[in-house]
């Protein structure tokens, strides 16, 4: 019996209008195990969660758990039956602590008051056997976000789960804290939990999973075991077709400068210094690489480039013409593009249509509109054609922005800049959040503007990204350029300069 | 906007939103509310002994819209045409107080000096109204409605350019000169006050020159001006500025997402300044037509009881800040308060002194259900889950 299957996911179907989103999937869970659920973003894994957890209702299939069908009609359901869910973003209440949060709604009593040392000591005890360190007593707002995601787990073991559901679970977590938490998966299932892993990352399925399922636009593709999948075969699956994991580029010959960087100075939202003294260079056909630790000046550094941030000294220079002074509008019209670092803070209006959003920049211009009159078609027209030549899924022009997946929404904001045609183009974490087709589809573009000599300054905090995309790479450390690297640099060198090595050696 | 593409993600959150931002919930809402605010009331009345259905057949027989009704004597079409004139008075200038509120809302502000704008241009209208004798009706007419709209924008400008500058939350600006139009107006029609009438013991202004009326239209004895129309052009202009210029994209980018707006190339401040500029535009017209169409001079204690620009907030609540449910809107709150006034009812069927209450608390219901939303949608989705259980379990009981 040991491998009879704890949980059986059968024929599941769920149709949303216009969407096929689960296509009669099977899954089954085993006792101990880790099973991954891989698949690109849309590609129906979380709705087949949202299923199992009893947010909703499949339209066909059936769901049992030791072997007896089950009907989930809430979450309350689901948990009752021993599932819980560490959703993407997480569910706590900041003011509250740690204990408080976690027997928040099942809070142990002593008649009507909350029995709070009972509460304590029930976490502890929980903590200790999982090996999942948390203070009970610390605020939640107090706490980084990898303990945050602890206290989801520690909260729904505290539910009774049995089968713990981790939706992408490493998205908002560092390498090490990464690292940690399989750790911690791994010593959830050596003491008999079942653990579904959601992901859109290679790499993590085949460290932490025993067996992995691909889902492909609704459909189940393949259930496989760990041993003898690589990372080609799996993004094969997930994408449907072969997948270029490295980027093909071919040699250029940088022409004249085309970005201008000298002596920059910019200070941040608190009033420190975040860069201070930058100098750099882009020219046509090169894509330079801005790599360092998140915080190192990178933020202002862009902001201080596009025009959005007032820099204190220094001088910007774009196409031959000095822009410190000048504002976003004018330089925009200068020939710069932006990829803005937060896609949805920053790079799209979500409330808007793409079509919209698509004109962002030039709304208050021909064609779209003339002595201030808008020509709604107008917009349409290109938006269309945008969404055809960049692949755009998931809506049409007059879709709001905020019902994309976000990589759609990228390659709405990489069509919208590119199709201005930039002289220079800047690329702030342009492929964050993506998953493998999405990422090699914007590499790939961004490679065939540098071919068409452009200058590119990509800045990234994915060490990978920088060394297969750039022609050149600066570190940036602490507000200031500390190297620069051919892209032959091994990881391991590039890694030492972006955390001060080099420049305390030197 | 189609939302049959909808990827698989969906939250409570965004399940609720993506309701919303359909066009069935976004219209649904504001109906049940209504609805629901109607009904609640409903059980006052029957608290009171009376018969609520009964109250609401008078009250609907006092709006006067039994006009459109084509089985009327004589005599009951004469009387519902002047109650039916009055309620297209009262929502004459709620169209336009309404729109000041729903313009500054959708650049992502929330403009509570409408009772303030509508003051100053009411103001700047009687001085012209009652100065320029001698101007042919039409200038006369269009110089007094320009001159107040541009007060009002000034009035509303000004606490633009506050936030703009230096930050200045427009809720405590637009209220603070709201106060500075109140007193403002007292004191200038106040006994010796500046622009006090003719007759010497009362606080308040002479009358508006004849050439300064607005065009009666319909109705005798206090009839219906062609303000309704400026008003109802207004709702067009409203409509077509916001969705079909460059003016209006820039003041929705700014509205939803002020960040990806200057990343964008605009200037956030400027909309700012200028969204709340056109609301005061909107609002200080509101002011002059009522004063140039029926009212023609006015007292410093109107000053005290001046509610039509707050009224405006709830109506552009009401009408989701949409050019068509402010129109639906504001006929239903003038239709609310012609309807109730104490003239109309019989006190047999409810008791007159209360009515005016009973409009006020049908509207402030509204408001607050509109307010309550999420909770609307709550029990729509149980009334649906349990439509979706009911029958299959109910049924089979029934049967036997």
């Amino acid at each position: 019996m040991a491998d009879a299957p704890l949980l059986e996911l059968a024929g599941i179907t769920k149709q949303f209008p216009g969407v096929l989103a689960n296509d009669r999937i099977d899954l089954d869970l085993i006792q101990g195990e880790v099973h991954a659920l891989l698949g690109e973003n849309g590609a129906g894994k979380s709705t087949l969660m949202n299923i199992l957890y009893g947010l909703y209702h499949p339209d066909e299939g059936e769901i049992r758990i030791d072997g007896r069908p089950v009907r989930m009609g809430s979450p309350k359901d689901a948990i009752d039956r021993g599932i819980g869910m560490v959703h993407q973003h997480f569910m706590l209440i900041p003011v509250m602590t740690v204990a408080e949060n976690i027997v928040l709604a099942t809070e142990p009593r002593t008649g009507p008051l909350l029995d709070i040392d009972a509460a304590r000591a029930r976490v502890l005890e929980l903590s200790q056997r999982y090996g999942l360190a948390v203070d009970p007593d610390a605020k939640i707002e107090a706490i980084t976000v990898a303990q945050q995601q602890r206290v989801e787990i520690l909260k729904a073991l505290y539910r009774g789960a049995r089968i713990l559901i981790l939706d992408e679970p490493t998205g908002v977590l560092t390498p090490q804290e990464a690292t940690e938490l399989f750790e911690i998966v791994r010593s959830l299932t050596d003491q008999g939990e079942s653990v579904i892993f959601i992901s859109h990352k290679l790499n993590e399925v085949l460290e932490i999973a025993n067996r992995i399922s691909v889902l492909r636009r609704g459909r189940l593709v393949d259930t496989v075991p760990r041993e003898g999948a690589t990372e080609e075969s799996l993004a094969r699956a997930m994408v449907g077709r072969e997948v270029l994991l490295r980027v093909e580029k071919k040699p250029r010959e940088p022409g004249e400068p085309l970005l201008q960087v000298e002596d920059l100075h910019v200070f941040d939202d608190r009033g420190l210094e975040a860069v201070r003294g930058v100098s750099l260079k882009v020219c046509a056909g090169e894509i330079v690489g801005v790599a360092g630790v998140d915080g190192n000046g990178q933020t202002e550094l862009i902001d201080a480039i596009a025009g959005l941030r007032k820099p204190s000294t220094g001088r910007v220079t774009l196409v031959g013409k000095d822009v410190t002074r000048a504002s976003t509008d004018h330089r925009l019209h200068e020939g710069l593009g932006h990829i803005p670092e937060d896609r949805q803070r920053r790079g799209l209006v979500l409330d808007f249509s793409l079509a919209e959003n698509m004109a962002l920049h030039d709304f208050d211009e021909r064609p779209y509109s003339r002595f201030g009159w808008l020509y709604p078609r107008r917009m349409l027209a290109t938006a269309r054609r945008l969404i055809q030549e960049f692949d755009v899924r998931g809506g049409g022009a007059q879709t709001a922005a905020a019902s994309l997946s976000g990589g759609n929404q990228q390659k709405v904001i990489l069509a919208r800049e590119v199709s201005r045609e930039p002289q220079v183009l800047i690329a702030a974490q342009p492929t964050r959040g993506l998953d493998v087709g999405a990422i090699e589809f914007i590499h790939r573009r961004l490679v065939e503007q540098r071919d068409a000599g452009r200058g590119i300054l990509l800045v990234s905090f994915e060490l990978e990204e920088i060394l297969s995309l750039s022609d050149r790479i600066l570190v940036l450390y602490e507000g200031q350029v500390v190297g620069e690297y051919a892209p032959d640099v091994s990881e391991e060198e590039l890694g030492i300069a972006m955390t001060g090595g080099r420049r305390a050696a030197a | 906007m189609d939302s049959g593409d909808r990827p698989e993600q969906a939250g409570f959150q965004e399940r609720v939103t993506t309701w919303f931002g359909s066009r069935v919930g976004g219209v649904l809402t504001p109906i049940l509310a209504s609805i629901l605010a109607f009904f609640v009331a409903g059980v006052v009345v029957l608290a009171t002994g009376h018969n609520p259905l009964g109250a609401y057949k008078a009250i609907f027989e006092g709006t006067g819209l039994t006009w459109f009704w084509p089985f009327l004597d004589e005599q009951q079409r004469i009387s519902a045409a002047s109650d039916l004139q009055q309620t297209l008075l009262i929502m004459t200038p709620l169209i336009l107080t309404a729109l000041a509120v729903a313009f500054a809302f959708r650049c992502g502000m929330f403009n509570i000096g409408g009772q303030g704008q509508f003051w100053i241009g009411l103001i700047v209208a009687l001085y012209i109204g009652t100065h320029l004798a001698g101007a042919p009706r039409p200038v006369h007419v269009f110089v007094a409605l320009g001159c107040a709209t541009l007060a009002g924008a000034v009035w509303g400008g000004i606490a633009g350019i506050l936030k703009a500058a230096v930050g200045a939350h427009e809720v405590i600006s637009t209220i603070m000169l709201n106060w500075v139009a109140i007193y403002g107006g007292k004191w200038l029609f106040e006994l010796g006050g500046p622009l006090q009438g003719d007759e010497p013991s009362i606080p308040r202004s002479s009358d508006i020159l004849d050439s300064a009326h607005i065009w009666p239209i319909w109705g005798a004895l206090q009839p219906l001006h062609a303000g309704l129309f400026i008003a109802l052009f207004a709702i067009i202009v409203y409509h077509f500025l916001l969705n079909r210029t460059t003016l209006g994209y820039e003041v929705r980018a700014v509205g939803f997402n002020p960040e990806a707006a200057r990343y964008g190339g605009i200037s956030v401040a400027r909309n700012y300044f200028l969204a709340l500029a056109i609301s005061g535009a909107f609002a200080g017209l509101a002011g002059a037509i009522d004063l140039l169409g029926w009212k023609f001079r006015v007292a410093t204690n109107d000053f005290d009881a001046g509610v039509v620009g707050f009224t405006g907030i709830a109506v552009a609540l009401l009408g989701r800040n949409k050019a068509i449910g402010i129109l639906f809107a504001s006929l239903l709150f003038g239709a609310l308060s012609v309807g109730t006034s104490a003239r109309q009812l019989d006190p047999r069927v409810f008791p007159p002194e209360l009515a005016g209450n009973l409009a006020t608390m049908i509207q402030a219901l509204i408001v607050l259900f509109v307010g309550t939303e999420l909770l609307i949608v709550y029990i729509w989705g149980l009334r649906r889950r349990v439509g979706f259980a009911g029958p299959a379990r109910v049924q089979p009981e029934l049967k036997q």
